[in-house]
């Protein structure tokens, strides 16, 4: 198995290109299609900025990203940050139905994780916030099954 | 992201190219407000070259929808692909929008 690798960068919105170039590139090596990459930089676009936006209010901090495979054929990747205690699992989905004048627009990016991530686990350990998202690799699935059953 | 425009009449086309993503979606937003400060009402966006777009973006769609509706204006959308589809689709903007395949068919039925 290919060792977990991690890039760290400043909580804000300058860092979102270099993140996003990391994970396309740990993903297009898993072999991921295009449709799915495009889905999963969306996902990991939406982790970070809310971040970015809300973890450090008048402080400046750091986002861990490590991105793995894992041998039952899940590629994982991990997001974590050290601000204000928060788990996406908790927010609210949006009214999608909402027309212009009613439609809010909050929530929606956490909508699309939820929607999309196979599998989307959030815990708190020490000062830290980890979110892990959970994908199924492309042709790995049966091997997990047989194992699981 | 790249932004050009065209006129059909009283429409104006908006032709947006690459990625409307939490960097960019505030430019896309601003040139979009100043079209419509300059008094642009009715508005195709072409996205044939749009590659991506995230929350951001739609965020800054709904904002300049809302503006447009203040003003009795229009906007349409034309030529989605793959992932700004899907994206359209899942958060429910494909049902409160009107979309067209084609800039063609949009220019006929705005």
């Amino acid at each position: 198995m290919e060792s977990p690798t991690s890039l760290v960068v400043p909580a804000e919105i300058a860092s979102l290109k270099q993140a996003i170039d990391f994970v396309s590139r740990k993903i297009e090596h898993a072999g991921f299609e295009l449709k799915r990459i495009r889905e999963i930089e969306l996902c990991v676009e939406e982790v970070l900025v809310n971040i970015f936006q809300y973890a450090y209010p008048g402080s400046i901090g750091n986002v861990v990203i490590t991105c793995h495979p894992k041998k039952d054929g899940t590629f994982v990747i991990e997001i974590q940050d050290t601000g204000i205690p928060f788990n996406i699992l908790s927010v609210d989905e949006p009214d999608i139905k909402a027309s212009i004048d009613e439609r809010h627009i909050g929530g929606l990016g956490i909508f699309f994780v939820r929607q999309l991530i196979d599998r989307v686990e959030y815990r708190r350990e020490e000062d830290k916030n980890i979110l892990s998202l959970l994908i199924d690799i492309p042709g790995r699935q049966k091997d997990r099954d047989e194992k699981t059953g | 992201m790249e932004i050009n425009k065209k006129r059909e009449k009283d429409v104006l086309i908006v032709s947006v190219k690459g990625r409307i993503d939490a960097v960019t979606a505030p430019d896309f937003e601003k040139n979009l407000m100043d079209f419509i400060g300059a008094g642009e009402k009715i508005f195709l966006l072409d996205m044939k070259q749009l590659e991506y777009i995230s929350s951001a973006g739609l965020r800054s769609i709904l904002a300049i929808a809302k503006v447009l509706k203040t003003k009795e204006g229009k906007l349409v959308f034309a030529g989605l692909q793959g992932p700004v589809k899907d994206v359209f689709k899942i958060s429910g903007f494909g049902s409160i929008f009107n979309i067209f395949d084609s800039e063609a068919e949009a220019l006929t039925k705005i």
